[in-house]
């Protein structure tokens, strides 16, 4: 069976920016989100997803691969400078293409 | 009169933080258990509140609202001669300029163990001190004419955790009345001292893991963190004098004066003025003067507003 493929952008960062991001994929129209707490280490030191301050979320979202690429210019253009936040992009197979 | 139990715990965290033991309060505690103290100190006072509200009020309000611009404003300076950035000076300096609602629940637990009076309007204070450090250390960083979100920013303010709680058991409280609320009364008297040690416990586990980044802010950070408390204190404490609080009133603010955030004014600054370094502001308010707020600087600060008095 093939499965038609999509776009997986999944983002890794700040707790903080939780509410920032949310509006921005609502400004960017993306079909759905999920956000998860994550915690982990990276160049910016262990992060903890037990205190507000410290925490880590891990946001996914599934959408066209043109969407995702202007979401991923878009995140590289407000947050990489002073935030600590990774994102990637990766081709996922999905069933009921419709929602995506 | 042995040890305080409720800063043993404090100590016992710190312990247990530092020498890397397996302990690990679930994080939906923490929450809860600051929730349940911010929401205690909010009903006790708006209860004594609907006793004792008096036209004085007012303008004791207005002096701490002056009292929390005016904080910021001298740490700014102290920490740029101490050679910290623009930026980070003003991140601190905000900090500072605002309060720990951890910090203050000890020092009520600390007055009524020594069965001191102080005014019941107390919380309110923190409320209004809570706010206008965060925009005054915007201020410094950026002057007027930046590219602020005031009004996303505003929200983050004046909607914050710690100020809805107390503003909302203020409310409850002074509504109402004493009877009505004798049924949660245990929640600020009982139960308190529990849910602080608790609540302390966490925070020293919190409070040791700041340790680490010490080391690399050095010595000028640890300098103003336990320097800034002590000043803060004295013009608090001189305030408190002023106003013609009681000795644990006047106390109490001099501990308001003394303490920096560590939650609300990290969450809104690290928005509003992303190029500071959040390791700065959170290793001195939360790794060394909370911790030199409880163990030294309420005592002191009650033997200050003694003196005062006096």
């Amino acid at each position: 069976m093939t499965l038609p493929t999509r776009t997986l952008l999944t983002l890794i960062g700040e707790a903080a920016l939780e509410s920032k991001l949310v509006k921005d994929l609502e400004a960017f129209e993306v079909p759905g989100w999920t956000i998860s707490d994550a915690r982990g280490r990276g160049s910016r030191g262990v992060r903890r997803s037990a205190w507000d301050n410290e925490g880590n979320i891990r946001v996914e979202v599934i959408c066209n691969t043109e969407l995702a690429q202007r979401l991923l210019a878009h995140i590289r253009n407000q947050y990489h400078r002073d935030f600590a936040i990774i994102c990637f992009l990766s081709e996922v197979q999905i069933l009921r293409e419709e929602k995506f | 009169m042995g040890w305080d139990p409720v800063v043993m715990f404090f100590v016992f965290g710190l312990l247990a933080g530092l020498s890397r033991s397996e302990l690990k309060l679930p994080p939906a505690l923490y929450d809860t258990l600051s929730i349940l103290l911010l929401l205690a100190i909010g009903l006790h006072g708006g209860v004594e509140l609907a006793a004792e509200a008096s036209p004085v009020l007012l303008w004791q309000t207005l002096a701490v609202l002056a009292l929390g611009c005016l904080l910021p404003v001298i740490a700014f300076p102290a920490l740029r001669i101490l050679r910290f950035s623009r930026v980070d000076s003003a991140n601190i300096a905000a900090h500072y300029g605002s309060v720990s609602a951890g910090t203050f629940a000890v020092a009520i637990a600390y007055m009524l163990a020594r069965d001191l009076h102080f005014e019941s309007y107390i919380p309110l204070f923190v409320v209004v001190l809570e706010v206008p450090a965060i925009i005054v250390g915007l201020l410094l960083a950026k002057g007027i004419a930046r590219d602020t979100d005031w009004r996303s920013l505003g929200r983050e303010v004046f909607l914050g955790k710690s100020i809805v709680l107390l503003l909302g058991g203020l409310c409850i409280g002074l509504l109402a009345g004493e009877d009505a609320i004798a049924p949660l009364a245990p929640l600020y008297t009982s139960m308190f001292k529990p849910v602080l040690a608790l609540f302390l416990l966490e925070m020293g586990l919190i409070a040791s893991r700041q340790f680490g980044s010490l080391k690399e802010s050095g010595i000028r950070l640890a300098f103003f963190a336990l320097a800034f408390p002590l000043a803060g204190a004295g013009i608090g404490g001189a305030l408190g004098h002023a106003l013609g609080l009681s000795v644990g009133g006047t106390a109490i603010l001099a501990t308001l004066a003394a303490s920096g955030s560590y939650i609300a004014v990290p969450a809104a600054m690290r928005l509003a003025l992303p190029e500071a370094n959040p390791a700065l502001s959170l290793t001195a308010s939360l790794g060394i003067s909370f911790p030199f707020n409880i163990l030294v600087g309420i005592p002191l600060y009650l033997a200050y507003a003694e003196w005062l008095i006096a």
